[in-house]
């Protein structure tokens, strides 16, 4: 059913890495995400891997949630890998010669480690996504871009439009799922026929749902500007971010952790 | 007369097989007859949505039957359609179900995704316009120009002109003021007298059930707790109280001149027999003197 939709794939936990600061969390995956691409070799993906793997049995999250965020992206991994697989040359003779398809020894080596880095890249920032929550997130987003503001960024209306996008999406859903079972009632027959009917069959469930995300976005904007929003200038939080030994402590560790990895780039130097 | 709809341990459970499961409508059998007007009662959460969407095949029971005109609705899940045009429902808020451009034209999808001819929808339409109380003029307009009420009668005629065997309302009257109510569940009767189809009212209000309907289905905790005829319903006011519901004023006013210990009946629920009820006994005194 529609309704089994995730928002984002957050799952809630009471680990380590839940608990830590949003910000530290944003930051260290970014870190992460540069690391994968500076350390490549081998060893450092491995290392990589298993520091993955070590953070994702602290928060607690089951490894079978990795397989269904990597499934959607699954054809740009093999694609990926086909590219480089066929059109990475390395020096001397092809080990295998298929027509104007030569594989080199050096093309399987970069396919695989490109391979690896998209699945620790996907893994390692969706360990973002499960252990914060998508409000957290925008919260963090919006403090770390607040330097921006002085540049006149929208930084606090960036974030609010992302929080009321957030807020909105599960209400949509239902609404589309009850403008659909009305128009089916009215005998609508939405999964048949050939695809412009479908297409057609489509529009008396976006107008309805049109008119009354419209209706909603107003009705919110009356009720934000009766509580007096005027926008991000001189607001509090009811939720104040503090770094707290916690939160210095998981970043030292996985700094040392990064060290050791961009340290095996020397050690690999030759291969 | 024959049943129209009929269901045999019909349940339904939301999220089956998941931790969070929820059983919305346990175990029911029951019937409704052919051109009856049926009242749903019941508190919130006590299943009435999930019983209704199910009389049109919206939900597919967990377990059990359902008939509908003597044919399994599920023998065949491809044919569901032909149930969906032989009972109409009308959601709760329906008017946000309206998108042509014309109310003409609203009305007129129903009766056009059932393959009539041109004809017999023209028909069709100008017939639910009528008992909606749908003027010429109205018809012409964009549904997004009427009012809340005005829309309401429209996406009601939308499901009217499929003239449906059965219709089900999901609290046609919620949020509407005391005019719009009263127009639009009369119209739902004219409806009702003029095909002879059966409907059945899923209401809050217990007025508006002692009103119009002649039978009262009373659902509580996904089940059927009571089954009869209005009268008989409403003269077991203390177990409907019990789960949280009502009874319409009058009766309570009849309950507690009973309580005082003035000889009345408690099967009284309309104000015209209420008047009648009041006037015989007042004779009945003075006969006595």
């Amino acid at each position: 059913m529609i309704r089994d939709i995730t928002i984002g794939q957050h799952f809630p936990g009471n680990s380590v890495v839940h608990r830590m600061d949003p910000r530290m969390k944003i930051l260290l995956t970014m870190g992460y995400i540069v690391l994968l691409f500076v350390a490549a070799n081998p060893g450092g993906l491995v290392l990589a891997g298993v520091l993955l793997a070590v953070l994702y049995r602290v928060s607690r999250i089951p490894l079978r949630l990795i397989t269904k965020s990597l499934k959607p992206i699954l054809p740009i991994i093999l694609f990926t890998i086909v590219l480089n697989l066929f059109f990475i040359t390395g020096e001397g003779e092809p080990l295998v010669a298929l027509g104007f398809l030569k594989i080199y020894a050096e093309g399987i080596r970069y396919a695989v480690l490109m391979g690896v880095r998209i699945v620790l890249l996907i893994a390692g920032t969706s360990l973002l996504t499960y252990t914060t929550s998508p409000i957290a997130l925008t919260d963090a987003i919006e403090r770390l871009l607040s330097p921006f503001a002085k540049l006149h960024w929208p930084v606090h209306e960036l974030a609010m439009m992302m929080t009321i996008a957030l807020r909105f999406i599960p209400t949509l859903i239902e609404e589309t799922d009850k403008i659909m079972n009305a128009q089916k009632a009215r005998g609508a027959q939405l999964d048949s026929g050939t695809l412009r009917q479908r297409m057609q069959a489509m529009v008396p469930i976006l107008i309805p749902l049109f008119i009354s995300a419209f209706r909603r976005a107003d009705e919110l904007a009356m009720a934000m500007e009766c509580r007096c929003y005027r926008g991000g200038e001189g607001r509090t939080r009811l939720k104040q971010l503090h770094l707290t030994r916690n939160d210095w402590a998981g970043c030292v560790v996985c700094l040392v952790a990064f060290g050791v990895i961009l340290a095996t780039n020397l050690v690999f130097q030759g291969l | 007369m024959a049943a129209i709809i009929r269901a045999e341990h019909l349940t339904h459970v939301y999220g089956q097989g998941m931790p969070d499961a929820a059983t919305a409508i346990q175990d029911l059998s029951f019937e409704i007859e052919e051109g009856d007007f049926v009242g749903l009662i019941g508190s919130t959460g006590s299943g009435k949505s999930t019983l209704i969407n199910h009389f049109n095949g919206i939900l597919r029971p967990t377990s059990g039957k359902l008939y509908v005109a003597g044919e399994d609705m599920w023998a065949n899940p491809k044919e569901i359609r032909k149930f969906r045009f032989m009972v109409g429902l009308v959601f709760q808020y329906p008017e946000y179900q309206l998108f042509e451009e014309t109310v003409e034209k609203d009305i007129a999808y129903g009766p056009t995704n059932m393959g009539l001819s041109a004809d017999e929808i023209a028909r069709r339409v100008a017939q639910a316009a009528r008992l909606c109380g749908i003027d010429d003029e109205m018809l012409k307009k964009s549904p997004f120009e009427l009012s809340g009420g005005q829309k309401r009668r429209v996406a009601i005629a939308g499901v009217i002109a499929m003239q449906p065997r059965v219709l089900v309302l999901d609290e046609p009257a919620a949020g509407l003021d005391p005019e719009g109510r009263d127009n639009i569940l009369s119209q739902v009767k004219n409806y009702h007298r003029e095909t002879g189809a059966t409907v059945v009212l899923v209401s809050h209000s217990m007025e508006d059930i002692a009103k119009y309907a002649d039978k009262v289905i009373v659902m509580d905790q996904s089940k059927i707790r009571m089954y009869d005829t209005t009268e008989k319903i409403f003269s077991r006011a203390p177990e409907l109280l019990e789960m949280g519901l009502s009874v319409p004023q009058v009766t309570k006013i009849f309950l507690r001149l009973r309580q005082l210990g003035v000889d009345v009946p408690t099967d009284v629920y309309t104000i015209p027999y209420a008047v009648k009820t009041i006037l015989a006994a007042k004779a009945k005194k003075e006969a006595q003197v």
